[in-house]
């Protein structure tokens, strides 16, 4: 008889749905999978090491780039270890504006997730559709900060500046035209806040359209149901948060048991998981969705009633306004002294944890009182996923493997930091 | 906020644990520190037990302390002798490979940081191991405790150099494969040791120094927070009204 071995297979980097720079060894006996050893690191950018040679400020656009679909999350994390160090506490309208760009990232990372995902799968038409609309918040994200993806919004002691009163329309081209022009600006005659009322109103039929397609395809659930099923206790031991235990069942989410910014005040709902299996995981990021726009909605409500200030007035961390720069001596030294040398955090070292859309990303910071920080370690959620690759996947179809990378919603920006 | 107080935590740990770790409680974080040699059978004590519950190893990280507290610029003594130019010391991305410092550290250079958290009563615990030898800095490894720490050692061991005595599988993690040297180190350059590119002529990818010089755009300074403190006040009572 002929005798049969198992080979080793190289997956990645260079695999579409590798998700970036995964190279996965597996060894396989037939289509099986015996052992998975990730190689991670390809995209590792050293951001740690180059926040310790940078004042404190300048590092924030690190953020932006660890998990880069989901950018003001990983600010939130940094500036909130850096006020924490200093004392300071966010104006009332900053948390706001914070938690309803939190939530504006969640649904823009689950909308990543869900085309990419399904495109991984063997769905293409999913892609289309989320990409949709996502286009629609990164222009909230353009209104804010400038820029599509990595913001620079958030800023120890606040935000950057205050919402916008008007978003930027199309303008008349060969491919947006007459009728079409019409219906892409009807959202955007108002303020940003007018847009997201339109936006979140509409958003609920959008998640039925996704859910239209997938929730009760049959070839979904044939790829998703009872595939990589993580029990509670496996879930624990290999340190992961977020949606990867939600979907297994253990009703965790920072938000709720442990709130920052304005999440205390929000109502919205946790959805858990029962099976813990790759459509469960499905669900609950769908259902993740909807909460999101529930907040966004409340978020909206109270910013359009209460105006004020949007970052703190101590100018020993926060740039003076523009007009007082212009005639007072004292406010332009300020202006200088900030983003020349930067501010001093006192020496301490504090970790600053939020629910990001992947799971728990923390921001561990020690300060030796200097004007740049003495180490800071970013706790990634999916550095801890990718690690529990081998325990998981072991048994699987190869092809499961692609359904497992795509459910742990990889990102090598954060996993290489 | 939470259902338990930190402090209570920083209690239960000291009657628990009493000489064997030294706790302390900042602004609602506790912090507890102990030697390598305890490592182990407090890290199964803090998962099983109760008022403990650690469930989860949220983090690992290695510290190295070397040049802890030091400014490349003097800024209190500035009436007698006016600013200095802000280039002294060897902070990170002033030397390059070869002019890096020989520095031995103080007694206490390389610390391990491991996060805890208790789903169960929803508390956070941060542990502090320093390690004892700085030449072979050697810690017991906690994978057998959680299995989560495994990757999170990985990567402190290829940063720091930190080896986790136990650990199953201690590779180097984030670095190039053959890879020299620990670039997480204060005494590694910031501008890093070796290039790659692609070589036309020998039809592969070479390995080169560096090309890029050192470059400090901001120089480190420690300030006592009083101006910060000043700022606070004055930012309470607007002085700009007064």
């Amino acid at each position: 008889m002929q005798e049969i071995r198992n080979y080793t297979m190289n997956f990645g980097p260079q695999h579409p749905a590798a998700h970036g720079v995964l190279r996965l060894v597996l060894e396989m006996d037939g289509e099986t999978v015996v052992r998975a050893d990730p190689h991670i690191g390809l995209l590792h950018r050293g951001t740690e090491k180059l926040a310790e040679s940078k004042p404190f400020n300048q590092s924030i656009g690190y953020m932006d780039r660890l998990d880069y679909v989901s950018m003001m999350c990983n600010e939130h994390a940094y500036v909130r270890a850096i006020e924490t160090l200093l004392g300071i506490e966010a104006p009332e309208r900053a948390q706001y504006i914070r938690t309803m760009f939190d939530e504006i990232t969640r649904i823009l990372n689950h909308l990543m997730w869900l085309g990419s995902n399904a495109l991984d799968l063997g769905a293409m038409g999913v892609f289309l559709y989320t990409f949709r609309e996502r286009e629609e918040l990164m222009d909230v994200y353009e209104a804010v900060s400038g820029a599509r993806m990595h913001a620079t919004y958030y800023r120890p002691g606040g935000v950057y500046r205050d919402l916008p009163d008007h978003m930027s329309k199309y303008r008349e081209s060969p491919w947006h035209k007459g009728e079409d022009l019409k219906r892409f600006n009807s959202w955007r005659e108002g303020s940003m806040l007018d847009y997201l009322d339109a936006f979140t109103a509409d958003f609920p039929h959008k998640v039925d359209e996704y859910e239209e397609l997938l929730t009760g395809n049959r070839i979904w659930k044939q790829r998703t149901v009872g595939i990589g099923v993580i029990s509670p206790e496996v879930a624990q031991q290999w340190s992961m948060s977020g949606v990867m235990l939600r979907g297994s069942g253990i009703e965790w989410d920072l938000r709720k048991k442990q709130p920052y910014a304005k999440y205390a005040e929000m109502d919205f709902d946790i959805p858990v998981g029962t099976h813990g299996d790759c459509y469960d995981r499905y669900l609950v990021r769908v259902a993740e969705m909807r909460q999101s726009n529930r907040i966004i909605r409340q978020c909206v409500k109270w910013l359009r009633e209460n105006p004020g200030p949007v970052i703190v007035r101590n100018f020993k961390v926060a740039p003076p306004p523009r007009m007082e720069m212009k005639e007072d001596m004292e406010a332009m030294i300020y202006h200088f002294k900030l983003f020349s040398e930067g501010y001093c955090v006192p020496a301490g070292e504090t970790y600053a944890a939020i629910e990001a859309p992947k799971g728990e990303f923390g921001c561990y910071l020690i300060s030796d009182g200097a004007n740049k920080p003495f180490r800071l370690h970013c706790r990634a959620p999916g550095f801890a996923h990718l690690s529990s690759m081998d325990t998981v996947v072991r048994g699987h179809m190869l092809a499961d493997v692609v359904a497992m990378i795509g459910t742990y919603d990889l990102v090598f920006g954060e996993v290489d930091r | 906020m939470s259902d338990s107080v930190p402090s209570s935590l920083a209690e239960r740990l000291l009657a628990r644990f009493g000489e064997t770790v030294a706790v302390s409680s900042v602004r609602r974080e506790t912090f507890a520190e102990l030697a390598p040699a305890d490592l182990l059978p407090v890290a199964a004590a803090l998962r099983d037990e109760a008022g403990f519950r650690f469930g989860v190893l949220t983090d690992i990280c290695g510290v190295d302390y070397l040049s802890y507290g030091q400014a490349e610029w003097t800024a209190e003594s500035s009436t007698g002798t006016g600013f200095s130019r802000g280039v002294q010391g060897q902070a990170l991305g002033r030397f390059n490979w070869a002019g890096r410092p020989e520095r031995e550290g103080g007694p206490r250079r390389f610390m391990v940081s491991i996060q805890l958290l208790s789903l169960e009563l929803n508390q956070r615990l941060c542990l502090h191991v320093y390690c004892t030898d700085n030449t072979l800095p050697i810690i017991p490894s906690v994978t057998s405790v959680w299995a989560g720490a495994n990757w999170y050692e990985r990567e402190a061991f290829d940063l720091y150099g930190i080896i986790f005595d136990g650990h199953p599988d201690l590779r180097r993690i984030l670095t190039d494969y053959g890879f020299v040297g620990h670039p997480f180190r204060k005494d590694f350059p910031l501008i890093g040791n070796v290039e790659v590119r692609y070589d036309p002529q020998q039809k592969r990818v070479v390995y080169e120094p560096v090309s890029i010089e050192p470059r400090v755009g901001v120089a480190r300074v420690i300030r006592d927070n009083a101006g910060l403190l000043q700022a606070r006040a004055e930012a309470q009572d607007d002085w700009r009204n007064n």
